[in-house]
């Protein structure tokens, strides 16, 4: 069991031609953070890359910043910051939901979990943003992709094949990110008291307008207690953001409560306690209760998500609320079962999506496939895909799905023991 | 056809060629199997018209069970496969092959569903840019990215493509607003990556499907983000003395937080081409002009309108029209939406470049440019997306004159060397396709290319589908797929551990 903790690019390199030369299997972190993510790890050695930091460019009037894949995210957004520039995605902090720290985490983490928030359904999530990498595959080959401009159409763009691959395709070294003005303010609009369906509707309405919504969430009881330290009630909350120059906020959000003058009570949240509940949807707030109970990030399409919570709710002890218009369902299990099965049946039954199984103990997470199971021709072509950035399967193995990197894996054998 | 080596044609495919074209006829029937010359003639080239190749046999298929059959058949017989949509390439990325099958998607032409409350519209492929906008906007809704053939090309052509426009700076390339694809390998196996939902789950395969010329997969249907529209949009006409001042006015309203929805700037041959052709009302005493549109409420386009100006204003501007009417807005932007054509009239041919540079690198690379212009003796005018550096060199040059032809190709091929070595890239927005295929060393290191072709492999492991496009030399899979062990001789002991 041994830890290497590279300082340069050089050193990632020879650690990972060396484990892809021994067949030894390296599990790939960062600050840790999302560590509790995915099926239990189960590699021999680790390779921290949390020493393999510093934004190496940033050229505001360019929007663009790279910078080695173990540079805190922090550290990143506070520089950003302070040029009125942000990583428009919005990243979420997975800390306090899986019982760490806030405020961790890395950029090249970032990359790997394709991060995202509330602002998704407007500028999209990582993968949306990255430019370019420099990565080292578990064949032990250093390879870069992508540029430092934001519009490229140069070969393939296996920069975003790192999106969502959790350190199981190529360790990153460097990554370049676009970056974007941060808006000057913003204000939220929350309809009141609504039910689910009605919430659906009222989202698809100001999403359907000319308001340039970027963010809707829905806090149902008892989720809508658990944020703004209590400030917002029991009465459900649907959160409708607005955000850009003041005079035009100003305008969108009389054009919102027009509009929504007869699905509620309406209240507006300036400025500040908006942004911070926004972080709060984003940081999963309501289910981070320091506990392990089994947590579900369910995506579906926006207008269809309230018809499964309800089917489920008959059927097991759960919590939600919904981020993305309703696209996003965090789901929080009552009673420590996951029921995945159940979930993904539900899922499948109302539309399509998929549901991961983001926060439970190690126990479930070595038994229950933690990420959706694919069709078969699907799951042959990843596994295909994986083969060919990481043909020993020295990356992470097992952490996205049981077994090895057999082009035969489907749906039938996931969640098989190893 | 200049001189770029395309993949041998395989004698025994050609030589069966009767049989093929009797069994693309079964699997699919009527009208969807074209094997006359004359018929083929339409299909030889695409919007890279310097390069022209007859197919083996063109196929239309209706379905998607005709394209699984169709690939599935040619994969079983080493057949190789170029798939078409609409044809407007401008990179030879639909250039067909002797010895290939040209599957031709034009027939799935059809919107499959309009779904409001999720803003997303389901298409066949063969459905136009322009044709989702058209089916969406009496409801005030509209597809963002614009390629300015949207007129003409497919959804599925946009995918493979990874097509921008216009306005991608502020609304993103198509990769930003597809959702979901269906598609079918080689092997004829259909695959749905995404649907209506945010994000798909495993590997991003949508990701690397779009932009990948064709090369993975066929696309056999499209689930892509409608927006609404905005409520209004207006106009800035800014012309500077230099290139210089309008490039850090670019950057300047960038830096004020400004995202325009689209940013245009014009070198002096691309105005004067332009104003003489359209009377756009262009000044012609400047070395750049720059239209910048803002859209939105009417309360933001004003504010900004008023911020913008300032800061042309600031950077030298000597000239700053606003557009007070929609019929002034269109007339700044018909100038530049002219441009390709005016540049068409005052030479008997042009030679449309795409390359991305950092913008800060603009003057440098302009001043490259005109070097590059007396060494060849060719003149060049530019377009250039402004806002994300995407620069649109147009060479002039007569194909009727020897050898003229190829010096423009240098010239161009020169150019992109140059975005390269500022830190640009090759293509922008057009792709790699033919064109620009032997150029890619210039950017990416065989180990680069290498992990490139392994996704190929990952899709279509014979290297049937699009061959001797992007890549300048394909390598065998199973080369690729070798392992080099490097056991014992690494410098592991250096590792810092602990």
């Amino acid at each position: 069991m041994t830890t290497f903790t590279p300082e340069n690019a050089e050193d990632v390199f020879s650690t990972v031609r060396w484990a892809a030369a021994e067949q030894a299997p390296l599990e790939i972190i960062g600050h840790g953070s999302k560590r509790g993510i995915g099926r239990p790890s189960q590699a021999e050695h680790t390779l921290d890359l949390s020493k393999l930091a510093g934004v190496t460019l940033y050229e505001p009037a360019e929007l663009v910043l790279s910078a080695k894949a173990g540079t805190p995210l922090a550290e990143i957004e506070t520089l950003l910051a302070r040029n009125n520039q942000q990583l428009a995605f919005e990243p979420m902090d997975y800390g306090p939901l899986l019982g760490g720290k806030s405020g961790r985490g890395t950029i090249g983490g970032v990359l790997a979990a394709n991060l995202s928030g509330p602002r998704r359904l407007k500028a999209g999530a990582a993968r949306d943003h990255i430019l370019g990498i420099h990565a080292v595959s578990g064949r032990g080959e250093a390879f870069k992709s992508g540029g430092r401009v934001v519009k490229n159409v140069t070969g393939y763009d296996l920069s975003k094949a790192m999106a969502n691959s959790w350190g199981t395709l190529a360790v990153a070294t460097d990554v370049t990110f676009k970056v974007l003005p941060t808006a000057e303010t913003e204000t939220t609009l929350a309809v009141r008291s609504l039910l689910d369906d009605n919430a659906a509707a009222a989202m698809a309405l100001a999403l359907g307008s000319s308001a340039e919504v970027s963010s809707a969430a829905h806090l149902p009881y008892p989720a809508v207690t658990r944020v703004a330290d209590g400030a917002l009630g029991s009465d459900a909350a649907t959160l409708l953001r607005v955000e850009g120059f003041g005079p035009s906020v100003a305008y969108r959000i009389n054009k919102l409560k027009d509009l929504l003058k007869n699905a509620g009570p309406l209240e507006e949240i300036p400025g500040a306690a908006s942004q911070a509940l926004w972080r709060e949807v984003r940081d999963c707030t309501p289910f981070a209760d320091g506990s392990d109970t089994p947590v579900w990030r369910v995506s579906m399409a926006p207008a269809d998500g309230h018809h499964m919570v309800m089917a489920l709710r008959m059927q097991a002890a759960v919590e939600a609320f919904y981020d993305w218009q309703g696209g996003l369902i965090w789901l929080a299990m009552a009673a420590g079962d996951p029921e995945a099965e159940l979930v993904r049946a539900l899922v499948k039954k109302f539309g399509g999506g998929h549901a991961t199984l983001v926060r439970a103990a190690p126990a479930y997470r070595a038994a229950i496939p933690v990420f959706q199971p694919q069709p078969p021709a699907l799951a042959a072509l990843s596994a295909r895909l994986k083969a060919e950035f990481d043909p020993s399967n020295i990356l992470n193995p097992g952490r996205m799905m049981a077994g090895g990197v057999s082009a035969k894996v489907d749906a039938a054998t996931e969640g098989a023991s190893t | 056809m200049t001189g770029l080596a395309m993949p041998k044609p395989d004698a025994a495919t050609l030589g069966r060629r009767a049989e093929i074209v009797a069994d693309m006829r079964i699997i699919v029937p009527g009208e969807g199997v074209v094997d006359a010359v004359n018929e083929m003639r339409a299909f030889e080239s695409d919007g890279l018209t310097a390069y022209r190749q007859l197919p083996l046999v063109v196929v239309l298929p209706e379905t998607v069970a005709q394209v699984s059959r169709v690939l599935k058949y040619c994969n079983e017989r080493n057949i190789r496969v170029v798939p078409r949509g609409s044809g407007t390439s401008l990179s030879g990325g639909a250039l067909p092959l002797e010895d290939a099958v040209l599957l031709v998607m034009s027939r799935f032409n059809r919107i499959l569903e309009i779904d409001f409350p999720n803003r997303t519209v389901v298409a066949q492929p063969g459905v136009t840019n322009l044709g989702i906008t058209t089916a969406v906007e009496q409801e005030g809704f509209y597809y963002a990215p614009d390629p300015s053939s949207q007129i003409a090309c497919s959804i599925g052509g946009n995918v493979a493509e990874n097509s921008g426009g216009v306005h991608c700076l502020k609304y993103g390339l198509t990769a930003n607003n597809v959702l979901g694809i269906e598609m079918v390998l080689m092997d004829g196996e259909v695959i749905r990556l995404g649907g209506k939902h945010l994000d798909s789950e495993g590997y991003d395969l949508l990701g690397v499907m779009t932009g990948s010329e064709g090369l993975l997969g066929v696309v056999t249907e499209v689930t892509v983000r409608i927006l609404k529209k905005p409520e209004t949009a207006r106009a800035l006409l800014i012309a500077f003395p230099t290139s210089e001042q309008g490039g850090q006015c670019v950057a300047d309203i960038i830096g004020a937080g400004i995202i325009p929805g689209g940013m245009e700037m014009m070198d002096r041959p691309a105005i004067h081409a332009a104003e003489d052709f359209v009377h756009a009302g262009y000044p012609l005493d400047c070395e750049a002009l720059l239209i910048v549109e803002l859209d939105g409420p009417a309360v933001e386009v004003d504010h900004l309108i008023g911020l913008v100006e300032k800061i042309a204003i600031d950077n030298g501007s000597t000239t700053c029209r606003i557009s007070q009417s929609e019929q002034e807005r269109l007339t700044f932007w018909a100038g530049r939406k002219a441009a390709f054509p005016a540049v068409g009239r005052i030479s008997p041919d042009y030679y449309c470049m795409d390359g991305t540079i950092p913008r800060k690198e603009l003057p440098r690379v302009l001043a490259g440019m005109r070097e590059l212009s007396e060494q060849y003796g060719l003149r060049v005018a530019n377009v250039f997306h402004a806002g994300d550096g995407n620069l649109h060199p147009l060479i002039l040059y007569d194909a009727n004159i020897p050898g003229e032809l190829d010096k423009a190709e240098a010239f161009g091929s020169d150019i992109l060397r140059l975005c390269v070595k500022v830190g640009g890239v090759l293509t922008g927005e057009h792709g790699v396709g033919v064109e620009k295929r032997d150029l890619m060393p210039e950017m990416f290191n065989q180990a680069d290319l290498d992990q490139q072709m392994r996704v190929k492999c990952a899709f279509d492991p014979n290297h049937l589908l699009n061959p001797g496009k992007v890549f300048p030399q394909l390598r065998r899979c199973a080369e690729l797929g070798r392992m080099h062990v490097h056991r014992g001789q690494v410098a592991f002991p250096d590792i810092p551990r602990f």
